[in-house]
Parts: structure tokens; sequence; C-alpha cells
């Protein structure tokens, strides 16, 4: 059994067992939550389904959040993208950042999503993974494996480090989705172990620091954009990942030092949204249009 | 913790706390009722006093209260449901002291008259801490089943309880038990966690235990 107390644990057991993280990770959970493998697949293939419908959700073009700040990103991203034939950053990359608006745009406006860690992240994961499934047409049943690979090494985050905002700042929520997705991206696109831990590092290590600081406390601004800067970190991460490039800090210790970064951030800073974006005057005149004055 | 606590849960947005936790915290007051709910008045105090517009908090509680998950759709268009069904609910943003910053006072009247109270906190990633029913202290979080058992302060009472639970049902575990006894000799409350799903003969066995006064069980939600 994996304690998930180290992300080189699962490394090791993939390398010596020739078995991908996935499949050693599903084999693991199944014995654990006393389910067969069958079940925990179908689950997470259920999972699968609420990210492809949450995307269909935010992808309108009367998408509206239920505070009215916010709406519609998804599709002008997507409409951009076809228009411009991908843009500046191609039409992968273009339709990655649409399905993370998407489907942040969806729980901003009270649609169904999966938390990936949370529900303040949870456009990273779907923005990569459907982005590959549907437009590099790989597999569903690799995809629905690979998720396995990135809930592992989110477990591995949140006994070592944390994934809410509240504790960690956004690094703890976007941070942590960005590397389980690149670990997962890595995965699917055939790289080794060593590469998808690799991937996670760059990932965090490129999100360190990130504070938490939702105007008006809402799950809008700026987390919704932060969903998309998410998916582009992960897909970079990913690249240099199979590109060979190491990460020069091991994950673990870049999970450590997320840990200890959270820790030393300000109450201000983490979710409370007494500092950062949230007290700028427009972020406090956002709030006021929400709330109203405060008497 | 499991693969699930990290791709999961599936919820209706925004918010883990705002929203997810605060269905949850209906769905206790759900399990109260016996009979249709008529009248439903919910207390919000601290950020829920603040913030429950924009979190879609108020929806979450009343799709709870009527009995809906925190990833059911119909959280969006509670409203409708509710004032299609001639479902009377309002908002009260106060100030209850003392209390978690997420905090809801909830009060339903059913069509038989019956009235039931809760209070309780979301207090984060869809956790919740309930810590009053009908006016009573308590204390426990719902993940598992629960049962409340209020009773007069007598010598004996707790033992007759569990001694039934372990004669009818080998297999009910009891997770947690606590004992809230506001007054010496007075109304006391047994709070009792437990694994499995106590059978309906074993809770008719607790309610005829003398000084019981009633027995409340509230599944898992």
């Amino acid at each position: 059994m994996f304690t998930y107390t180290s992300i080189a644990e699962l490394v090791e057991a993939a390398e010596k067992s020739g078995k991908k993280i996935s499949e050693l990770v599903l084999a693991d959970q199944a014995e654990s939550m006393e389910q067969s493998q069958e079940e925990l697949f179908d689950r997470m293939s259920t999972d699968l389904d609420v990210m492809i419908d949450a995307v269909k959700f935010g992808e309108q073009k009367d998408q509206k959040s239920t505070s009215g700040l916010t709406g519609g990103e998804g599709w002008k991203m997507n409409d951009y993208t076809g228009r411009t034939q991908g843009g500046l950053s191609g039409t992968i990359i273009g339709h990655a950042i649409a399905r993370a608006l998407s489907v942040a745009g969806c729980n901003a406006s009270m649609g169904r999503i999966v938390a990936t860690p949370t529900a303040g992240s949870c456009g990273i994961l779907p923005g990569c993974l459907l982005t590959l499934m549907e437009e590099k047409g790989m597999d569903r049943k690799d995809v629905i494996m690979s998720i396995f690979t990135a809930g592992a090494f989110g477990m591995v985050i949140a006994q070592n480090a944390c994934i809410a905002g509240a504790q960690g700042g956004c690094q703890a929520e976007c941070g942590s989705a960005s590397g389980m997705a690149a670990a997962a991206l890595v995965e699917l696109a055939g790289g080794t172990p060593q590469m998808a831990a690799d991937a996670c590092a760059i990932a965090i290590a490129n999100q360190l620091g990130l504070v938490c600081d939702p105007v008006a406390g809402l799950v809008e601004i700026p987390c919704i954009k932060r969903n998309a800067s998410g998916v582009v970190i992960a897909f970079s991460a990913a690249d240099m990942a199979l590109a060979g490039i190491h990460s020069c800090i091991p994950v673990d210790e870049c999970i450590e030092a997320m840990r200890a970064v959270g820790s030393a951030l300000p109450a201000s800073l983490r979710e409370t949204a007494g500092g950062g974006l949230a007290v700028t005057k427009t972020g406090k005149k956002l709030k006021e249009q929400v709330f109203g004055k405060e008497e | 913790m499991n693969i699930f606590d990290i791709i999961g849960p599936v919820m209706i947005g925004p918010s883990s706390s705002h929203t997810a936790g605060a269905v949850r915290l209906g769905r206790v007051a759900n399990k109260l009722l016996q009979s249709k709910p008529k009248d439903i008045r919910i207390e919000l105090s601290g950020s829920f006093a603040k913030t429950y517009k924009g979190h879609g908090t108020d929806k979450a509680l009343l799709a709870g209260i009527l009995g809906y998950h925190s990833y059911s759709e119909e959280i969006r268009s509670i409203f409708s449901i509710a004032d299609k069904q001639g479902i009377h609910y309002t908002y009260i943003p106060t100030d209850i002291p003392n209390s978690h910053p997420n905090t809801a006072r909830i009060q339903v009247t059913c069509e038989d008259g019956s009235q039931h109270t809760v209070q309780g906190a979301s207090i984060g990633g869809g956790n919740i801490r309930v810590d009053y029913v009908d006016g009573m202290k308590v204390d426990f979080t719902g993940e598992r089943n629960t049962i409340l058992v209020p009773h007069y302060d007598r010598p004996g009472v707790i033992a007759a309880v569990t001694n039934i639970m372990w004669q009818k049902h080998k297999d009910i575990n009891i997770g947690s038990f606590r004992l809230t006894r506001p007054v010496k000799g007075g109304i006391a409350m047994m709070t009792i966690e437990v694994d499995g799903m106590p059978p309906a003969d074993v809770i008719d066995a607790i309610r005829s235990v003398q000084y019981v006064t009633n027995v409340i069980l509230i599944r898992a939600i």
C-alpha cells in the first residue's frame, strides 16, 4: 500500500514494476477502499463526464455568474481561437484556456463541477485533459487513468502541504491543480514517471507564493483567469519535462517549499479578501456593486 | 484520505464552504421533517450574512432543506421549485453571538404543524458541524448516521440505551458518543454517531427506555 507521503515513492514503484503510476494507484486505491478496480474506474469515468458537461455549460455565449461580475469568457476565447486559427499561442492552448475558463465559469454560475482539487481550481485538470482527448485523439480510457495519477499527486500535496486557499493561498489551489495536471499530461503523452514528477515540480515552482485574494470574497476574480494560467503552466511544464528538462529541485522539496511559503503568507492573502486584488480601488468597488456599501 | 477526496466532490459551485456545505446543513434539517415543509425561516450569521447572495448560500440552504444534494442541478432553480410547491421562505441576516463565521439557524414549520430547528456551521471543504437541533445543544458532523436521544438526566439511562444497541444489533458500532447536560437532573442529550445503519426496531426500543423523551435518527448526509 502507498502512504502518499512522497511522490518519490510513486515514481520508484512505477519504475521498478515497469507500470504506469496510474495503474499502481488504481490497484492501491481499490485495495484500500475495498472496492473493485472496475468500480473505481467507473466512478472516475462519471467524474470525467461531469467535466465534459461543465465545459458545455460554461462555454455558452450568455453564461453569467451568480453575482453578475463575470461571464462569457469561455465563449469569447473559443470564438477568438477559431476566428484566428489559434491566435498567438495555437489552437491547443487556445482551446485549453477556453475549457478552463468555461469550467471555472460554470462553477461561478452555480453549475455542476468536480472539485479538482478544489472548486476554485476546478477548470485546470479538465482544461488540460479534455483538450488532449478531443484534439489530440487521446483514448478516453487513458484519459480516465491519467486522472488517477493526477489524484495521487494531489494526495501527496494535500498531506505534505495543503490544497485550501484559506490555508496556503492560491498556490495551494491552482498551483496544486497545475502540478497534478502536468503529471497527468506527461503520462498521457507517454512520458516516464520521473518526467511526470518533474512536470509537477516545475508547475508548482512556477506558482509558488501565488496569493488567494478573491474580489468580494467570491470565487470569480481573479480565480477564473487563474484557471487559464494554471492550464498554460501545466502544458509548458509537461512539455519541458517531456523534452528531457529536469526540475533542479525535486518535486517533494517543491511541495515542502509550498507548505512553508503558505505558512509564511499573512492571513490577508489567504482567502479572506483582505489583501491583494480584493482591496484595490476597483476590487472594493466591485464588492460594493454586489453586496452594497458596508454600513 | 482517498483519491476521490482530491478528485471530487462533484458539486454545484461556486464554493465548497458557502455552497456545498450549506446544502449539507440544510439536509440535516430535512432529515428531521416528518411532513411537508410549509414555512422556512433561515437566519444567517457572520460571513454567511454578508455574502450569501453572491455564493448562492440562500439557494443552497433551501435546496438542502427540501432534500436535494450538493450535486443537484435543482439548486439553481430552487426558488421557483419552492414557489411552485407553495413553500414560504425568508432569509434574515443577523448576528448569532459566539458562533462560527459561516453559521445558519434554520426553522422549518411543517404542514402538520410540527416545527424543527437546526443551527450549524459550514466549517470548510464542504464539511459541517451541527450545534443545535430543536433547541438542544449537540455536536456532530453528519458524516455518519447519528442518533440523538433527548432524555431526563437519570442514572442508568445511557447504559440502557447502549445495551439495546448491542443486544439488538451486534453490527452497530459507536464511533462517537457525546452527552450534553445543561442542568443536572434536567433534560440531557446523547449524540451517538454510529457505523452502519441502525434498524427501526433499535430506534423504537430506545424510544421505550424510561426517561428517554424522544429519539431522532439523522442519516448520514
